[in-house]
């Protein structure tokens, strides 16, 4: 009988499987384990992985510490609203602030170079998305997320925001540069 | 109440409707049907506001119309008409009684009135939040209250449809085990009830987070939890669809599942794991270990895609075997070329198949691989895959079903049957290009859920390339295409449900006939005449193999993509 009505038979559970079934099965199930080890074999291996470093914190005390970079290593300011940009050393800690509806400071990376970039939100929810390189990380308030980064190409870059922040979320975007040294 | 009880033989199907039950599950139908036709108004206003070229609504209207396009559909559509397949599964398809019809309707009223509060709410302008509603942005309480009472009568419903399995049961209406089609249903409503209780735990305290109550409520914890409802609101759909696919696939073709193990196996596999899938959209997420991230994103080890790779086997497989027994038996593909392609349930049901694996199934995988998120995550390649699995997925077979349901369930004609014959090509194919062009642009790295891609007003705006500006123009002419196929189901529905010729109701009895299967110890296997080298169903084998090479080459190009970008680590 077919499949809306009640097993034919009572002992349906015996029933051997097809050949093309049991093929099916086994080819699908080696391409699951193929997927599922992909993903630890690019920690030890793959270049493109997150530290998973994360902290709780305040908007206070991260602005602090924000405020405190740019104060050190800011080596011009841009536009009307004269928005830092900031060279700080490679190798050290980066911070970027996310909030209504812009990203601040703007960041210049030596090519590279590694950098502990800070990540975290003042208000709501946003998305940090680099472009045209195609990163995409969430931000989150209360949360600051360091990640590893080590810029591979020099040019000038743009950060949008992809997660909904309220009315300017499509305002909200910035640059980021990477230089040759 | 017992003595007034009537039973309908419907004399098209075969099929016996319990009175209570048949007119709960039109009415659900009919209130999703509703809410289909208001989320498609919304689609074509999101759409036609993301075609750059077009623009259409400002920032503030088009926020609040993609919040309410979002849970008109995914949430209050599909929910309502899944609760009248569950009624289908369980009462119509096991001959008995519906359990406590007072309480489904106490049911149907709820979800009733929270649907139509919660879209007020959004309407008010006050909770253009999104779908899914991140704190600590607030909407009115008034939005989270509407879910609430949405999410109570669906949880109602889901106690009606067990119920009517232990009536069934109880007074011996079949024999044996539920039919296949039931199982599947029985995997949807666990599904659901695991994601109803996640939806209460996260929106009960944000409710009383938005009238005072409590002081704040962890944004992070929030995703974590509210993506246990979210993303396993959509593994009810998929539960539910592939049981109606195996449910048309035996209406059509009067296919046999073939092995019952096989595909009750699928959906257990379903039970375990499927929920695990809200890791999906917490990958680049601050706080959480890689450790967490790959079990859960990969379903334990996919065993739950090895679950859709079988039913996407043994659906078709059982279609060819039928066919092949019938005499369609030369060569790869006769049981395929002469399938009813004019018949909408069929062909709706296997554009949604084709589609629902190969776009929906491939780009679910890929995104959903911790890595490789990284270069995906929140453009708007997300909502490309998603309306690949709840579209063409579970709208599209839900339009499939409701082909079949006229006639049966409604007793009319149905109006119009030259534009139902080309709807489901029209809707299907029209959605294909739809996602194609949103994956594509998100590649390219446009937002999800963003008002302007050129960003005006912004004082360091992105220049996006031509390509971009390209494909979202095809996202807005393709959607445009897609919203006429889904209005032209809407016409068809409701025409002939108001104006359609009445059809004959059959005998009516006051007992249940029971279901009358033959049951026999023995194992039967399939004649072994059909088929090529031992294989019962060698075309839907093929198709599989195809399949399988289209999904490793996606995979590994996306790896290659990911391995050219920033050091990260």
């Amino acid at each position: 009988m077919s499949a809306i009505h009640p097993p034919a038979t009572r002992l349906w559970w015996k029933q051997p499987l097809d050949r093309v079934e049991g093929t099916w099965i086994a080819i699908a199930f080696l391409w699951c384990l193929i997927m599922f080890f992909m993903m630890p074999y690019w920690h030890v291996f793959g270049k493109q992985n997150l530290s998973n470093e994360a902290y709780r914190t305040t908007p206070e005390v991260y602005s602090k510490k924000a405020q405190d970079m740019v104060d050190k290593y800011t080596v011009r300011t841009e536009t009307a609203e004269k928005i830092p940009v900031v060279h700080p050393p490679a190798g050290s800690d980066v911070y970027l602030i996310a909030r209504l509806w812009a990203w601040w400071p703007i960041l210049e990376l030596e090519k590279g170079k590694s950098y502990r970039l800070h990540l975290s939100s003042m208000d709501y929810l946003h998305g940090f998305s680099l472009q045209p390189a195609n990163i995409n990380l969430e931000v989150i308030p209360g949360y600051e997320m360091v990640v590893n980064v080590t810029p591979n190409e020099a040019g000038s870059f743009s950060i949008i925001c992809n997660e909904f922040c309220g009315i300017g979320h499509s305002t909200m975007a910035s640059k980021l540069y990477v230089v040759n040294k | 109440m017992a003595s007034k009880e009537v039973y309908r033989t419907c004399p098209r199907s075969g099929l016996q409707f319990h009175d209570s039950a048949e007119t709960l599950m039109k009415a659900n139908a009919v209130a999703g049907v509703v809410f289909l036709l208001f989320g498609g108004v919304l689609a074509l206003l999101v759409a036609l506001t993301r075609w750059p070229a077009v623009h259409l609504l400002s920032a503030d209207w088009f926020y609040l119309v993609l919040t309410a396009h979002g849970l008109d559909m995914l949430v209050f559509w599909i929910i309502f008409f899944e609760i009248a397949v569950l009624y289908f599964c369980s009462s119509t398809l096991l001959r008995c009684r519906l359990a406590t019809p007072r309480m489904a309707w106490l049911a149907f009223a709820l979800m009733l009135i929270g649907a139509v509060t919660t879209n007020v709410a959004i309407f008010q302008g006050n909770s253009s939040v999104m779908m899914t509603s991140y704190v600590p942005m607030q909407a009115s309480p008034v939005f989270y209250l509407g879910l609430i009472l949405f999410a109570v009568g669906a949880l109602i419903g889901c106690f009606v449809f067990f119920g009517t399995l232990v009536v069934a049961k109880a007074e011996k209406t079949y024999q044996g085990s539920v039919p296949l089609v039931t199982f599947g249903a029985v995997t949807a409503a666990i599904i659901a009830v695991f994601t109803i209780a996640s939806g209460a735990i996260i929106l009960i305290p944000t409710f009383l987070w938005s009238v005072g109550y409590i002081k704040a409520i962890d944004p992070l914890m929030y995703r974590v939890i509210w993506w246990a409802f979210g993303h396993s609101s959509q593994q009810i759909n998929v539960a539910a669809h592939i049981a109606v696919w195996y449910a048309i696939a035996a209406i059509v073709f009067g296919a046999k599942p073939m092995s019952e193990r096989v595909s009750r196996g699928a959906f257990l596999l379903y039970i375990f794991f499927l929920q695990l899938a809200s890791a999906h959209h917490i990958l680049v997420d601050p706080g959480i270990s890689s450790e967490w991230k790959v079990f859960n994103t990969s379903y334990a080890m996919y065993l739950a895609v090895l679950a859709s790779m079988v039913h996407g086997l043994t659906i078709p497989g059982a279609i060819e075997v039928a066919q092949r027994e019938k005499g369609f038996n030369k060569g790869l593909f006769e049981w395929l070329r002469k399938a009813p392609w004019s018949n909408p349930v069929f062909s709706a049901m296997f554009i949604s198949l084709i589609g629902f694996g190969f776009l929906g199934g491939i780009s679910g995988v890929m995104m959903g691989t911790e890595q490789l998120n990284l270069i995906i995550h929140n453009t708007i390649y997300v909502p490309g895959h998603f309306h690949a699995t709840v579209v063409i997925g579970t709208t599209l077979t839900f339009m499939a079903l409701t082909y079949f349901l006229i006639p049966v369930l409604f007793r009319r004609e149905i109006m119009f049957p030259g534009l139902a014959k080309w709807q489901p090509y029209l809707f299907g194919f029209g959605m294909y290009v739809f996602v194609l062009v949103m994956m594509g642009a998100g590649t390219l790295g446009v937002p999800r859920r963003h008002w302007d891609m050129s960003f005006l007003g912004a004082v360091m705006p992105y220049e996006f390339p031509g390509s971009a500006y390209l494909l979202m123009s095809l996202v807005g002419a393709s959607a445009v295409v897609a919203v006429i196929g889904g209005g032209a189901y809407i016409l068809i529905t409701v025409s002939s449900i108001l104006f359609g010729k009445r059809l004959e109701a059959g005998v009516t009895s006051s007992k249940p006939t029971p279901v009358v299967t033959p049951i026999t110890a023995a194992i039967s296997s399939h004649g072994s005449n059909i088929g090529i080298a031992g294989f019962a169903a060698p075309g839907t084998f093929v198709l599989a193999m195809v399949f399988l090479v289209a999904f490793v080459l996606y995979y590994f190009i996306n790896w290659k993509y990911l391995s050219q970008v920033w050091g990260l680590s």
